[in-house]
């Protein structure tokens, strides 16, 4: 359990957010965290890397209270890729992914051939090497979360919280970076709107209601139709896939 | 935020003699500057004057020019340095701190908000003997920089929203100023209100040289130690406090420092507009905008762009000093204008 949540609690200007929230992590699994909009996902990634304190209820990294640790050393061993990333400097491709290593830096270590190779091989993960001197802001949508990625990978994180990190990418690069997530050593928390995607890539799903969470397990304990009408409002199917064996969900409305 | 590969402006051979050629420009410009004036005085002559003060050589061909040279024009350079590196660096710092291409002390009000301190104690009295003029300008900028602060963030807290409320700031500041000089100054003191508004190296002599110069380097060495949490803001504070970037403590002593810096330059040469504008914005273009090399570039190339400009001030009307501040706006307010183009035209 590297992560994990006792009865976590937040709150923004009078409504609350997070709502007594209690989950496990397993080392190495990936956690998907499904939900419609406004359901708490996206802050309950900030609670867990202390973007955010809790109101209360606690958040421990290997049994350590990340409300115990030094900024630097959540940002050495945390990751987070937003939702939305912009900026009006003029970065390359390169330079975003290199303020990865910033916690790794501190103020004045100069940078070492080891920081390079982090950079090189992140920017690889995402299959992002060739760009590596194309102007952000010349990027696609897509193109910009692989790059916010890959700068969460070169921070080479022992925990890694994506917040919807497929928006705005295409088929294929919505498989390959969650193929490429599930992959990697860390253990992993993303948020993900597709249930599909959530059943194919996750080890366990836990779905968040108005800040609470309903259900949390193996993809093919969660998914099923009673739970998707309760907490979606949406009519479906819930069979599976005769090629990876995982739950699959089918919509059904009237075209 | 460094880049291995890339080709130009690499190793530490090409850096050092980068360094050593930008020193050298600025050490020409001052060698300009003492030079140009009302008297004319020749470079070999004005460089030999300078030289026997410091290490007691006998160059200088009379003691009238090397007088002139030594206490005030050399004295006028130096200040013209260290306020334009410190303005420049204070533009570079708040345009990342604030992720707004047009944050510079000016804009912000920082500068109107030092004039207004500043002329409160001079012309009022304001704070009896305990606040000196810089004190007052340091307190008149920090009430300033609250301001802005607070307007900002009452108005939603967008990186566009400052800018806004920097230019209800310097307003009411302005006003606030000329009103206690309408009121309360006499007339020999009302006519310096211009220098307060504008900006004049005109009284500079060497005890400021003393101020300015330890200030700006000290400044610079404080907002060196925090380049790479500059860079970590590219992409907004959240993200910077998940690369491990102290937000709250950054911002705290970067704000702190470009308020005290601005006011220290404003008690003694007046607000001076557009160079913490124009200058990081030329450096950024000329080594990118990693802050390791943003920051001594902007520092070199503002006291570079001061010292040229005061030159300018000084002959291009004929037997007549214009304020600093109206060359610095002759170049400032077109490139304030491109800029705001460039960013309408990347959004």
């Amino acid at each position: 359990m590297t992560i994990r949540l006792d009865a976590v609690r937040w709150s923004a200007s009078g409504r609350v957010i997070v709502d007594g929230v209690t989950l496990d992590v397993a080392p190495g699994s990936t956690l998907g965290l499904v939900g419609p909009n406004g359901s708490g996902k996206s802050s309950l990634l900030r609670l867990v890397c202390r973007l955010r304190r809790v109101a209360s209820g606690v958040v421990t990294l290997d049994g350590t209270d990340v409300a115990a640790l030094p900024r630097l050393a959540v940002a050495r061993r945390v990751a987070l890729v937003e939702q939305q990333a912009g900026t009006e400097a003029q970065l390359n491709v390169r330079q975003v992914v290199a303020l990865g290593r910033t916690p790794h830096l501190g103020a004045l270590a100069p940078w070492t051939t080891a920081d390079a190779e982090a950079v090189e091989t992140a920017l690889d993960q995402v299959g992002m090497a060739e760009r590596r001197d194309q102007p952000w802001h010349t990027l696609s949508g897509g193109e910009r979360q692989r790059v916010q990625i890959a700068r969460a990978l070169a921070q080479e994180p022992r925990e890694l919280l994506l917040d919807e990190p497929t928006n705005h990418l295409d088929i294929r690069h919505q498989l390959e970076i969650l193929g490429l997530v599930r992959r990697l050593p860390a253990t992993v928390m993303v948020a993900l709107h597709d249930l599909n995607l959530a059943a194919m890539f996750c080890d366990t799903l836990a779905v968040l209601q108005a800040g609470r969470i309903v259900a949390a397990g193996p993809p093919e304990a969660v998914l099923d139709e009673e739970l998707i009408r309760s907490v979606f409002g949406v009519r479906a199917r819930v069979g599976r896939s005769p090629h990876h064996g995982r739950p699959q969900v089918e919509y059904l409305v009237d075209v | 935020m460094r880049d291995e590969g890339r080709p130009r402006l690499d190793g530490w051979p090409l850096r050092a003699a980068l360094a050593a050629l930008s020193v050298a420009a600025l050490v020409l410009a001052i060698g300009l500057a003492v030079s140009t004036g009302e008297m004319r005085i020749p470079l070999a002559a004005a460089l030999g004057a300078i030289c026997d003060r410091i290490f007691g050589t006998a160059f200088a061909p009379s003691r009238i020019q090397a007088g002139i040279v030594w206490d005030y024009r050399l004295s006028r350079a130096l200040v013209a340095a260290c306020c334009g590196a410190t303005l420049a660096l204070c533009g570079a710092i708040l345009q990342a701190l604030l992720r707004n291409p047009l944050a510079e002390p000016y804009v912000l009000g920082i500068s109107a908000g030092a004039s207004t301190g500043a002329v409160a104690v001079l012309i009022v009295g304001f704070g009896g003997d305990v606040l000196t003029l810089s004190g007052g300008a340091f307190l008149g900028a920090v009430a300033a920089v609250a301001l802005v602060a607070l307007l900002a963030a009452g108005a939603g807290g967008g990186t566009d929203r400052v800018i806004l409320a920097g230019v209800a700031g310097s307003q009411l500041f302005n006003a606030v100023t000329s009103y206690i000089v309408t009121t309360s100054a006499s007339a020999e003191q009302a006519r310096g209100v211009m220098f307060w508004l504008l900006g004049s190296l005109g009284g500079v002599r060497w005890p400021d040289v003393y101020l300015a110069a330890p200030v700006a380097l000290a400044g610079f060495a404080v907002a060196a130690f925090h380049a790479r949490a500059l860079d970590a803001f590219a992409f907004g504070s959240d993200a910077a406090a998940a690369l491990g970037v102290p937000v709250g403590r950054v911002r705290a002593v970067l704000f702190g420092l470009t308020a005290a810096m601005a006011a220290t330059m404003v008690s003694m040469v007046g607000s001076i507009g557009f160079v913490g504008l124009v200058v990081p914005h030329a450096a950024r273009f000329l080594v990118g905008p990693g802050h390791a090399r943003l920051l001594p570039a902007s520092l070199v190339m503002g006291a570079i762009f001061m010292v040229l400009a005061d030159v300018v001030s000084r002959i291009l009307v004929p037997q007549q000093v214009l304020p600093i501040g109206v060359v610095t706006a002759l170049v400032g307010a077109p490139a304030f204008a491109a800029i705001l183009y460039r960013s309408r035209r990347l959004a």
